[in-house]
């Protein structure tokens, strides 16, 4: 159902994963998940280990922040976010590269899961793991489903259907062993489901490391499927439906059909977290974009709470071309307003744009082509909902099922007059979440 | 660049905009084009161009002056107006007779609905019917002015279906049933119905591009075939066969590139089979029944008619509701 | 021929009287009894059905009108107090006349005052480029500039200037609906008293940021400095979260404030005369002398008096 089919455009797809150096200085956002933003537990002056618990969640649905560097807490207090907004971030100053005790760093891969279910839900929680696929929700409470629902398949996400996205597909090949130990270890604690691996059919090599790893590992209940290439494939209700032909009721959780998704970048942090006592304090992202010479085109390690502006500096400059820079992939990333904002865990791309390729031509009339409802992957009317959405038509958009839509971006992609059907309809889409969700607190 | 620029995702777009896609309908037109004016020669030039020509510009100054606003100005999709409309006109046509048409069809039919994109029937199609009501003389005249290519047969001045209409099965008969010619070059009409071979080229060329979905002219030509079969078989002297209803009288015109028309067709594609279908009867009715020989243009506009009904009734499966 | 036309004219007629009197029983039996006073209140209202009394139209706060005990909770902003009289008139309740108010714009980011920092691309709506950023200024609480107010006008009365980027309010049309407060997702714009002849005063800021943040996004913001409040006499200026306020309610339309102002943040608009500064200052700076002089003395006096005593 849906989809469109951009040109992938991996250009760092050959790009081996290096490590960042360290800035004198990093600002640790509390709110990289989520839900409610952490509480600091440091105070101003304390020296903290790279892996320290800085901060502690704010609610049920929240996490775990850890410092990812050793050095002194200079301050802390709202600093601008990508999109200028103020957060709370933790200033610590970079001294040396001072780890906790316990945490493993060697490449040793470790393979005997803890026997005990919930120790291995503690780890997973104390290490701040949160899902790197994009919406950043706490880990341990997506593998602890509600009592009553069981899980039936784990579906580990490789798809990276994004364009110019290369980081799952880079440790994928680098490090297929470690996300598999992770998978199974998830599957554990899932009460032994099957498991699948879900990656397009764009990055044979990723396909062949993670199957040789398999062989090697031979975990049972465990496979790697093939997916066509398409986006959004790798969207979750997308790919449960690609992967158990199943498909999750609207405003339902895909527990609701037995299914739990999780990135192979989570998978890799749950990896680290169980098995190496590593809290989630570095990720890997892709530095790339049209026209940018194979010299500035990158795949890090980073660590969080750097400033995007050294990265950027580390890689080689911003690019003359580039007319916008993305935090993320083009489809759904954020457009980075701010460049001294900082890495958080879900980082996963920093995207140059040439204005070319990326400035919004003028909207014109929609001449009714349906292009943008053959596009929408969850069989909405894009240009109803957008007509809608311009004449407040609350009862009507709720109706056409506005909430459903998961701002992929496809119809705004697709649309030959160049309207912004996705910027509308998110809108409206907030407002018809929040009536709701009022009506149901009312119930 | 010094200023980066920020806006919601996405951030990229398909290389498809309504210019192209209007552009694309023009290649499409080209060939059944060119067929016609090799066949009619200049006259069907002139007036593939006075059509064309007054369209756009009908179109700028109703935009410009009445409106004043220059972006409700689509030369591209004024221009496929233009041709469709002059493709349903006799070569012989005046000059003027097509500026009223595209007068007609732009300044009523398009932009007193509010331009591109609002209207709700074909402007090619309610210029032509306008037309043919208003100057029912000149409409019909076939006698073409001989073109570049001479055929062996004398250009006798009647469509094959108005010979039917007039005279029944046996005046067409007393012709020779010449189906094989339309297939080619019919042996009178407009320039949309002088080859059939070379609108389906055009239209292939569409589906390839995908411009539009094969479904509504495929359910036009499924239900033409299975209506005009039935009573066929049923009185083969009376009755006209599925292959002459398919090929004749601008079906294919219509079916592939008016019928198909975006703004006047509906949306998802079961609407667009139900669409298909009732043109199909209509056409049928019209054509056995009715006192007018063809009935395309008048099945599409009276389906024109049922499209927001059908867009109201009709939506596509949506994900996870049953 | 004389027969059809009798049948003609005798089926005809039956049809008509039948439908009469189905139509007049059908009246009967459905009829909604309505108080008839709702038509004569509708009457008088406007009829812009603009919905900024709160209702959602006319005849709705009509409805309401009539029902309610009194007219205290009611206000037609189009309509103002003479229709409001009008309405009172016809339900015989008594009013209190509301002072007419306008619709202000508390932001003076020009693109002069305020320098754009990145360029915005997306859909012409400020509150989807709210929802997205901060937008492309530093300052975070200024007008986008996208016009939404203007969208949500019904009586013309808002345009964008295209030299600032900031909506003009066209006071002789803006009716105090205040469909543009609601529309504006940074709250920028307030309605307030109209004053004598038009006369007014206004901070045209709602910067929150401290001082020297404010000052470095925008030349003409608040910088909460309190200089306003430490000189206003009638107490009608306070700063809250580093911008201040003026309650135009107490405002006595002196000027002061405007005048003292380092960053031109406070505007007083329909003056007759231009602002003279100069002569301002020096009548605050006199006042304070007078006053410290006073003090002095006063001082003096109680020395005296205790000595003396």
């Amino acid at each position: 159902m849906g989809g469109v089919h951009p040109n992938d455009s991996k250009l760092a797809r050959e790009c081996r994963i290096e490590t960042l150096p360290l800035p004198p200085v990093v600002y640790v956002s509390m709110a990289q998940h989520l839900g409610a933003p952490a509480k600091p537990v440091v105070t101003v002056g304390d020296f903290v280990k790279v892996g320290q618990v800085i901060a502690e969640p704010g609610g049920f649905i929240s996490a775990y922040v850890h410092s990812p560097v050793s050095g002194t807490v200079k301050s802390i207090g709202p600093r601008k976010d990508l999109a200028g907004n103020f957060q709370t971030h933790v200033e610590i100053a970079v001294e040396g590269d001072v780890w906790m005790d316990g945490i493993d760093r060697s490449d040793k891969l470790v393979k005997e899961i803890p026997e005990d279910r919930e120790e291995i839900l503690k780890k997973i929680q104390m290490g701040g793991v949160v899902g790197l696929g994009g919406a950043t929700f706490p880990a341990h409470v997506k593998l602890n489903p509600p009592a009553g629902k069981v899980a039936e398949c784990l579906i580990l996400n490789g798809t990276e259907c994004e364009p110019f996205l290369t980081s799952d597909h880079r440790i994928m090949l680098e490090r297929p062993r470690e996300i598999l130990v992770g998978a199974a270890i998830m599957q554990k604690v899932l009460g032994g489901c099957r498991c699948v691996v879900g990656i397009e059919e764009n990055k044979p090599e990723a396909i062949a490391a993670m199957r040789a790893a398999l062989s090697e590992l031979g975990f049972p209940d465990m496979s790697v499927q093939v997916l066509k290439k398409k986006y959004p494939q790798g969207g979750e209700k997308q790919l449960i439906d690609a992967v158990m032909h199943r498909q999750v009721r609207s405003g339902g959780l895909p527990i609701d059909v037995g299914a739990v998704v999780q990135n192979v970048g989570t998978s890799l942090a749950v990896y680290e977290a169980v098995q190496k006592n590593k809290p989630l304090i570095t990720n890997v992202l892709t530095v790339t974009g049209d026209d940018v010479p194979v010299s500035m085109q990158h795949n890090y390690l980073f660590r969080i709470g750097m400033p995007l502006s050294y990265i950027i500096g580390v890689a080689g400059g911003r690019p003359q071309q580039a007319a916008k820079i993305i935090s993320g992939g083009p489809m759904m990333g954020k457009a980075i307003s701010n460049l001294e904002a900082t890495t958080v865990k879900g980082t996963s791309a920093i995207l140059y744009l040439s204005e070319d390729q990326t400035r919004r031509q003028e909207a014109g009339y929609c001449i009714r082509c349906g292009r943008c409802a053959d596009a929408c992957p969850m069989g909405l009317e894009p240009f109803l909902l957008y007509r809608l959405t311009r004449v407040a038509d609350l009862d009507g958009l709720e109706k056409n099922a506005v909430q459903d839509c998961i701002e992929c971006g496809c119809c705004l992609y697709s649309c030959p007059a160049n309207i912004p059907l996705l910027d509308y309809i998110r809108q409206s889409k907030g407002q018809v979440l929040g009536i709701i969700r009022s009506r149901n607190v009312k119930k | 660049m010094e200023k980066m620029l920020v806006s919601p995702s996405p951030h990229i777009h398909a290389k498809r905009s309504t210019t192209s896609i209007m552009v694309d309908v023009i290649i499409a037109l080209m060939p059944a084009v060119i067929v016609s004016i090799l066949f009619y020669g200049w006259s069907e030039l002139m007036i593939l161009a006075v059509s064309v020509v007054s369209c756009v510009l009908i179109e700028w100054l109703i935009a410009k002056f009445l409106f004043k606003r220059a972006e409700l100005f689509t030369p591209s999709a004024a221009a496929v107006t233009g041709l469709l409309l002059a493709m349903n006109l006799p070569s012989t046509t005046p000059w003027w007779i097509a500026v009223i048409g595209a007068l007609f069809a732009i300044g009523v039919v398009k932009m007193s609905f509010g331009g591109l994109g609002q209207n709700l029937f074909n402007p090619a199609i309610a210029g032509r019917v306008f037309l043919l009501i208003s100057f029912p003389q000149q409409m019909t005249d076939w006698t073409a002015a001989p073109g570049f290519i001479h055929t062996t047969d004398a250009i006798s001045g009647a469509t094959l279906l108005g010979v039917y209409g007039e005279g029944g099965m046996e005046a067409l008969q007393a012709l020779g049933y010449p189906l094989d010619t339309s297939l080619f070059f019919d042996i009178g009409g407009s320039a949309g119905e002088i080859s059939s071979i070379a609108l389906l080229v055009g239209f292939a060329y569409l589906l390839i591009r995908k411009v539009v979905k094969p479904w509504i002219p495929l359910s036009i030509f499924g239900t033409v075939a299975l209506i005009s079969g039935i009573f066929y078989l049923a009185d083969p002297m009376t009755f006209t066969g599925p292959a002459f209803n398919l090929l004749t009288g601008g079906m294919i015109l219509g079916s592939c590139f008016m019928a198909t028309d975006y703004v006047t067709s509906p949306m998802s594609t079961w609407g667009g089979v139900i669409f298909g279908v009732g043109i199909g009867l209509i056409v049928m009715m019209i054509r056995y029944f009715g006192s007018y020989p063809e009935g395309m243009s008048f099945a599409i506009l009276i389906m024109n008619c049922f499209v927001p009904l059908l867009n109201m009734a009709f939506h596509q499966k949506k994900y996870g509701r049953a | 021929m004389t027969n059809t036309i009798i049948w003609t004219v005798v089926i005809l007629s039956l049809l008509g009287l039948v439908l009469a009197l189905m139509l007049f029983f059908i009246a009967k039996k459905f009829r909604v009894e309505e108080d008839p006073r709702i038509d004569e209140v509708e009457k008088v209202m406007p009829g812009a059905n603009c919905g900024g009394c709160g209702f959602a139209g006319c005849r709705a706060f009509a409805d309401a009108a009539v029902k309610a005990p009194n007219l205290d909770s009611q206000f037609c902003p189009v309509g103002g107090n003479e229709v409001m009289k009008k309405v009172a008139a016809i339900l015989g309740y008594e009013i209190q006349e509301k002072a007419p108010q306008v619709a202000v714009v508390r932001c003076n980011g020009s693109c002069e005052n305020r320098p754009r920092t990145n360029e915005y691309d997306g859909a012409a709506s400020c509150r989807i480029k709210a929802a997205l950023y901060s937008g492309d200024t530093l300052c975070p609480f200024g007008c986008l500039g996208c016009g939404d107010c203007v969208a949500a006008c019904q009586f013309g009365a808002l345009s964008m200037d295209p030299e600032t980027g900031l909506p003009v309010v066209d006071e002789s049309k803006c009716t105090a609906c205040g469909s543009c407060v609601k529309a504006c997702p940074k709250h920028i714009i307030e309605l307030r008293n109209k004053g004598p002849r038009g006369m007014r005063m206004f901070v045209s800021c709602v910067n929150k940021d401290k001082g020297p943040v404010a000052k470095k996004a925008c030349a003409a913001a608040c910088i909460g400095c309190g200089l306003c409040a430490k000189t206003c006499t009638h107490d009608a200026i306070t700063v809250t979260d580093n911008v201040a306020y003026i309650d135009f309610t107490k405002c006595k339309l002196c000027r002061e404030c405007e005048a003292v102002c380092p960053t031109g943040a406070i505007h007083g608009v329909n003056f007759p005369k231009p602002l003279d500064r100069e002569g301002i200052k020096k009548r605050i700076a006199d006042r304070k002398a007078k006053a410290a002089e006073l003090a002095a003395a006063a001082k003096e006096a109680e020395k005296k008096e205790v000595t003396n005593g």
